[in-house]
């Protein structure tokens, strides 16, 4: 079993002054460091090579475990030998965002002009700056063309957007409970988590580096989060009127039920593991994408080769299956081999992460058929 | 809904054709080499696969069931989870040489827009049908009183997925109200074409119509 083998984490950095990035903003960062993952072998010929994205508050750390770590990484039953993506056939690679906490430069790295964490001080960054960056690190990696990216909600938009900017790098493309632009609700949602980030005091304008968190206002919006990522119906399911450690409710504001308490413990281990900063740069990032800005939706896919899978979850109300099946039908108007499926479960936006069984079978059947320099391998029927 | 289906699919298998279904043979007999193709209600993926394998053919398929898109999937076969009624907007005109509508026609809530819309997005249609007014059918009402059960028909008037039904000269009578050509119009009766008796004897017909 390679599952009890241990990764480790690399490092690329790239972009020295004076060759920095260049943001669509207009600033420039630099240097720039990606922190990534590598799981399965790349072939001779560079040909078996898959980019996996991850969400919003995700890692490098995508697959296997770390030594001394008790748990796997994010997508561990979707990566490894035998699983949807199967290390044994391709090499899976994953890096923590542009923006992110993890490794990655981001607001808390330490910025090489003044020696202290970047805070507020880091430049506004989008989603095709983190595509961008990523570009960097394949290029790094001598492929020349991936077999496929794949990742759910912010990954399956970074993903889509690879698959414009970059047409001729990406034979296909898996892209799980995304859309192409933030609707008012969803900037809404995100809107009150960053506030209520903002309007914790120990925020501090960003600069708490080194002081007390902002861990209130972290709890508050991580909070906010996973109610948007489940269903009514899961919610109802988990915890329903359950009530936590008593026989009736208390008539006090102390927690009474299941469901108060799992958010708070939410709410604080997310303040362990993630940085306040980090989390307002991406969120902002995912608000500010729209991959139809500059042209009507049709437009955007003019120039797009890569073959895609489309997943959406019917019990999805964060990203609905509708702003899915728009990239589908702007897909079908210019040619683009797409397949789209809506699995129906009750898991809401977390189903990327917790409905394996079909998501499984789809992703490798779908690999197995996506053409190429790897056909001669294709176990496609058809 | 689908699972009565499979008892006809079996009875549809020509035996010394490598197990495929009788009327896959003549649709894929219909389609010319190296055509693109829509089919609505493509199902399980079987026909779309044989039309790539033997034809040549760049296919997509529309199917509302979610299982039979995992089977798609695992066939290689692009497909979209959606219903044929409103599946067709998506496609420009003439995009495909071929739009199949195989044992979906009687389905659908509005047959004569889905029509209308597949000669629009499709240069050429094959309609496959199952034949209402066949003898046995007409025996069955005429004798015994009562709805007909029939190879084409399998259902009982309490499950069946049918939402129309018709027999092979009512779709002809349907497309010449239309000015729609019949090109080929091919019977279908234990598991052979047959020559005469189109609207007497067959279980199914396919058509191969344009306009």
């Amino acid at each position: 079993m390679r599952d009890a083998q241990f990764v480790e984490t690399q490092y690329f950095t790239f972009a020295h002054p004076p060759h920095e990035l260049i943001l669509k903003s207009g600033v420039k960062l630099g240097p720039v460091t990606l922190a990534y993952e590598t799981y399965g072998q790349l072939n001779a010929d560079k040909t078996n090579a898959i980019l996996i994205f991850h969400a919003l508050t995700g890692d490098a750390h995508a697959a296997g475990c770390h030594k001394d770590a008790k748990d796997p990484g994010w997508w561990d039953p979707m990566i490894g030998p035998g699983k949807a993506f199967d290390t044994d056939k391709y090499f899976i690679i994953c890096a923590n965002i542009l923006g992110g906490c993890k490794g990655s430069t981001g607001p808390s790295s330490i910025n090489p002009m003044t020696g202290k964490p970047y805070g507020l001080n880091f430049p506004v960054i989008t989603i095709e700056d983190m595509v961008i960056s990523q570009k960097y690190l394949i290029d790094h990696l001598g492929i020349k063309k991936l077999l496929a990216a794949s990742g759910g909600s912010m990954g399956g938009l970074m993903a889509l957007e690879w698959s414009v900017r970059f047409p001729d790098t990406l034979q296909s493309a898996i892209l799980i409970a995304t859309n192409y632009k933030h609707t008012a609700q969803q900037i809404a949602l995100h809107e009150v988590a960053r506030q209520a980030i903002m309007s914790d005091p120990h925020w501090n304008k960003g600069d708490y580096y080194g002081r007390e968190l902002p861990a209130q206002g972290m709890s508050v919006s991580r909070m906010i989060g996973h109610i948007t990522y489940m269903s009514e119906r899961s919610m109802e399911e988990k915890f329903g009127r359950k009530l936590q450690g008593k026989e009736k409710v208390g008539y006090d504001f102390s927690h009474d039920f299941e469901v108060e308490n799992y958010l708070k413990y939410r709410g604080k281990s997310f303040v362990q593991r993630f940085d306040a900063n980090s989390y307002l740069y991406l969120s902002k990032a995912l608000d500010y994408f729209d991959l139809s800005e500059d042209t009507d939706l049709v437009g955007a896919f003019k120039d797009v080769k890569t073959k895609f899978l489309i997943i959406t979850f019917t019990s999805d109300w964060l990203y609905p299956s509708y702003q899915s099946k728009d990239i589908v039908k702007a897909m079908k108007a210019n040619d683009v081999d797409v397949s789209f499926i809506e699995i129906n479960t009750s898991y809401g936006h977390d189903s990327f992460l917790v409905e394996i069984d079909g998501q499984s079978k789809l992703v490798s059947d779908f690999l197995k058929c996506v053409k190429g320099p790897i056909a001669n391998n294709c176990e496609c029927p058809a | 809904m689908r699972t009565t289906v499979s008892v006809r699919h079996e009875d549809l298998r020509h035996r010394n054709q490598i197990n495929m279904r009788i009327d896959h043979k003549y649709i894929i007999e219909m389609i010319e080499l190296n055509s693109r193709v829509l089919d609505l209600g493509c199902g399980n993926g079987e026909l779309l696969s044989l039309v790539m394998k033997h034809k040549n053919c760049r296919a997509a398929g529309i199917e509302i069931d979610e299982k039979a898109i995992y089977k798609c999937v695992e066939r290689g076969v692009s497909v979209s989870h959606g219903d044929i009624d409103s599946g067709l907007a998506d496609y420009s005109d003439k995009r495909f040489d071929y739009v199949i509508l195989n044992e979906s026609l009687q389905e659908v809530l509005n047959p004569e827009k889905v029509i209308a819309e597949a000669l629009r997005v499709g240069k050429k249609a094959i309609v496959g049908i199952p034949n209402f007014c066949n003898l046995n059918a007409r025996l069955q009402i005429f004798f015994l009183g009562r709805v007909p059960v029939t190879k084409g028909l399998p259902y009982k008037w309490y499950n069946t997925p049918n939402l129309r039904f018709l027999s092979i000269k009512d779709f002809r009578n349907f497309c010449a109200e239309r000015s729609i050509t019949i090109e080929r119009e091919c019977a279908i009766a234990n598991q052979k074409e047959i020559p005469f008796g189109h609207n007497l004897f067959s279980d199914i017909a396919l058509f191969l119509i344009h306009k």
